[in-house]
């Protein structure tokens, strides 16, 4: 099986141990990984500024990158999101495209999905001593259906208890450049979101997309909290830590 | 209504910053949210009905031209008159022109979202008639100087109990009053006069059904049963996207409407008022009038986002959304807050001047999935950014900014350098903590978070390195 690993733009850059940790899932899963080394962005903050020139340059430069492997997986709801339910619209008036971005998107996965429902994971690697509330975030759960998966598997970490927190599918206030174009109602919708955090008593956070947790870290550090750990899914399912 | 949509985010800092207002918009979760997704455990398919309610109004919309005709040959044919407002100037001349010929001194209102769109109350008082609106939130308004709805079907959503005593003892020098159920009756008590000495009533129409010529009316109150029943002259204003074809696609969307709005199987009241009363009849008004709004509609109807017509404006899409909770609804600026507002208010006012709104939204979809004729917001939302962008409507460094990144993105051989050198400008500017507090040109993001920053090295070259790949 052999599973091609988009990292994603803001894993390659701001957190690389993200990247690893789902390298690492993926070959514990039996697949063979390959890690296209042309791969860039999705195209996906183009598309949702309303650039879809742009937006479609970047998705077809993916889909020649990624549509010989028998899965695309990326750690991340969001950019999977935009690849499965979104590369379509941008081709819609191109027939030759549109076939092979259907095909593309069949097999693109977000990470946990693939790791439960194609791979049958049984075991993980990591191991976690204490408690983590888990987040939901937006694309991943209403786009990808990301719900069951990442839950499942983190009960399977030896040392995790899961806390669920109230509100775990109420929106961080990310929502891509909206972050920094109204900034001051994206840090509102994340002080919120810290709330429930703090509420729920969790040692961390956890959740399955970078710019959420960017968001949501940069918010409970001003908020003053220096000790509640925001981790990606995959980095506490691996065992891999931030570097 | 005077369009304040341009100023979203100056009206956005000052409600998130409004104390009294953040603990009113703190009820939206009991109130609203909970409510509904208890109801939905009574519907045996919800989506199934979803599904049923969408088909209803896709069909209503695709032939709407013959729907709105056999509508108004049936109406017609029961004795109602049925009149066509293209502008909001038309649809307040229409009303004064029906006032002049009846010999009105006197209107009474229930709710009509669409009168807000012309401001008609100051038109019929500019005309030199009283009017009194009865829907009691809408009321409350009213006696505050006509202050703007901020919810569609809650339209004092913002306003607390004491500031509502306060107002009723100022319109009517009674004593204050601390509880709602005082405040309710007194509210009756001064309404009912205004029933039993008004020559028109004019509704809204939650839908307009064609087979039959009527008009439906979802109310909690009563008060549009006594307001289009008692007068002598009757007005139903509502866009012509509230038609359906038949009364059983009503019996479908009521099973999707209540539910979706305020959680109830059903409303206290439903209303569907058809004709005028005829010879020997007790009930009705003696003449009918439907006025049929366009007002920009018909140009959303063409357009690619004419999907927003299938609303039955139930709250759902503003009711979950965490913006909208937030903010609150004047911030959007117009008539129709939350996500169907920023559909609607730019088509209807101009994207020019809202063009902030389909932007506010962080694409979460909790709106999307909450709708009860399954309106795609967010994909809606990103039309208008198109347009925007199409437009050149967006500011030069937003777009220079993404230009920037795409042609950095279709060219790996220079993004790898290039994101190698930001990861350790990153690191750097991350100091000891690694928490950047201050981003050129992101104070956005920095005003009240940090970044947290990178370790300094990219994925791409660790990945080489652990590979041994050269580069």
């Amino acid at each position: 099986m052999r599973v091609g690993l988009f990292v994603t733009c803001l894993v390659d850059l701001m957190r690389p141990s993200v990247g690893f940790a789902a390298l690492r899932l993926l070959e514990a899963a039996g697949a063979t990984v390959v890690v296209p080394p042309t791969q860039t962005c999705c195209g996906q903050p183009a598309y949702n500024s309303g650039d879809r020139k742009d937006a479609r340059a970047l998705a077809a430069k993916l889909v020649a990158e990624f549509e010989d492997c028998d899965f695309l997986v990326a750690p991340s709801g969001s950019c999977s999101g935009m690849i499965r339910t979104h590369y379509a619209d941008l081709f819609a008036d191109d027939p030759a495209m549109s076939t092979r971005v259907a095909a593309l998107a069949a097999k693109t996965r977000e990470l946990t999905d693939f790791l439960v429902n194609d791979a049958k994971l049984d075991r993980v690697p990591g191991r976690f001593e204490g408690s983590v509330a888990y987040h939901d975030s937006c694309a991943g759960l209403r786009e990808m259906g990301t719900k069951t998966q990442p839950r499942a598997l983190l009960a399977r970490v030896p040392g995790l208890a899961l806390k669920e927190m109230a509100e775990c599918e109420t929106c961080c206030g990310f929502g891509g450049t909206f972050s920094i174009k109204f900034g001051e109602i994206s840090s509102r919708l994340a002080d919120n979101k810290c709330g429930h955090i703090a509420a729920s008593g969790a040692d961390a956070v956890v959740l399955g997309d970078l710019g959420c947790m960017l968001n949501i870290e940069g918010r409970l550090r001003r908020r003053g909290d220096d000790k509640t750990q925001v981790l990606h899914v995959a980095e506490v399912l691996a065992g891999e830590r931030p570097v | 209504m005077q369009v304040a949509s341009m100023h979203f985010k100056e009206r956005a800092h000052a409600n998130l910053h409004d104390a009294r207002l953040q603990a009113k918009l703190g009820n939206l979760q009991a109130k609203f949210v909970m409510k509904r997704r208890a109801s939905l455990v009574e519907l045996d398919d919800f989506e199934g009905t979803r599904e049923a309610g969408k088909a209803i109004r896709n069909r209503a919309l695709d032939n709407l031209d013959v729907w709105l005709e056999t509508f108004e040959r049936n109406a017609t044919a029961r004795g109602a008159t049925v009149l066509f407002a293209e502008t909001p100037a038309d649809i307040n001349s229409l009303v004064l022109e029906i006032a002049a010929k009846h010999r009105v001194a006197k209107i009474i209102k229930s709710k009509s979202m669409v009168s807000e769109e012309s401001a008609l109350d100051h038109a019929i008082e500019a005309a030199g008639l009283t009017v009194v609106e009865t829907d009691l939130g809408e009321y409350i308004l009213q006696i505050n100087n006509y202050e703007p709805p901020s919810h569609i079907i809650g339209p004092a959503l913002h306003k607390s109990k004491e500031e509502v005593a306060q107002l009723f003892h100022k319109a009517h020098g009674t004593p204050v009053k601390t509880g709602i159920e005082e405040l309710c009756l007194e509210a009756r008590g001064v309404l009912r006069q205004h029933y039993l000495t008004a020559d028109m009533g004019i509704s809204g129409g939650n839908f307009f059904v064609a087979e039959t010529g009527s008009v439906v009316l979802v109310t909690n109150e009563g008060n549009a049963t006594l307001a289009t029943t008692l007068p002598r002259v009757h007005v139903a204003i509502s866009g012509i996207e509230k038609i359906v074809p038949t009364l059983e696609d009503v019996a479908t969307l009521m099973r999707l409407l209540p539910r979706s709005a305020t959680g109830q199987s059903i409303s206290n009241y439903v209303d569907v008022l058809t004709g005028c009363k005829g010879e020997g009849e007790f009930h009705g008004a003696e003449h009918m009038y439907f006025i049929v709004v366009d007002c920009g509609r018909s140009e959303v109807l063409g357009s690619d986002v004419r999907e927003a017509l299938r609303c039955i404006r139930c709250g759902a899409c503003m009711n979950h959304c965490p913006v909208y909770q937030n903010v609150g609804g004047h911030a959007y600026g117009w008539v129709y807050p939350g996500p169907i507002g920023s559909i609607l208010t730019p088509m209807y006012v101009g994207l020019e001047k809202a063009q902030d709104l389909p932007a506010a939204s962080t694409f979460c979809n909790q709106c999307g999935v909450v709708c009860p004729v399954k309106i795609p917001l967010p994909d809606l939302q990103r039309k208008l950014r198109e347009h925007a962008f199409e437009r050149g409507l967006r500011p030069w460094h937003e777009r220079l900014g993404h230009a920037a990144w795409t042609w950095l993105a279709l060219r790996p051989a220079l993004y790898a350098p290039g994101t190698r050198l930001m990861a350790r400008v990153l690191k750097k500017m991350g100091g000891r903590r690694g928490l950047i507090h201050r981003i050129p040109f992101g104070s956005g993001w920095t005003e009240e978070r940090d970044m947290p920053a990178p370790s300094g090295r990219t994925f791409r070259e660790l990945y080489q390195q652990r590979n041994g790949v050269g580069r």
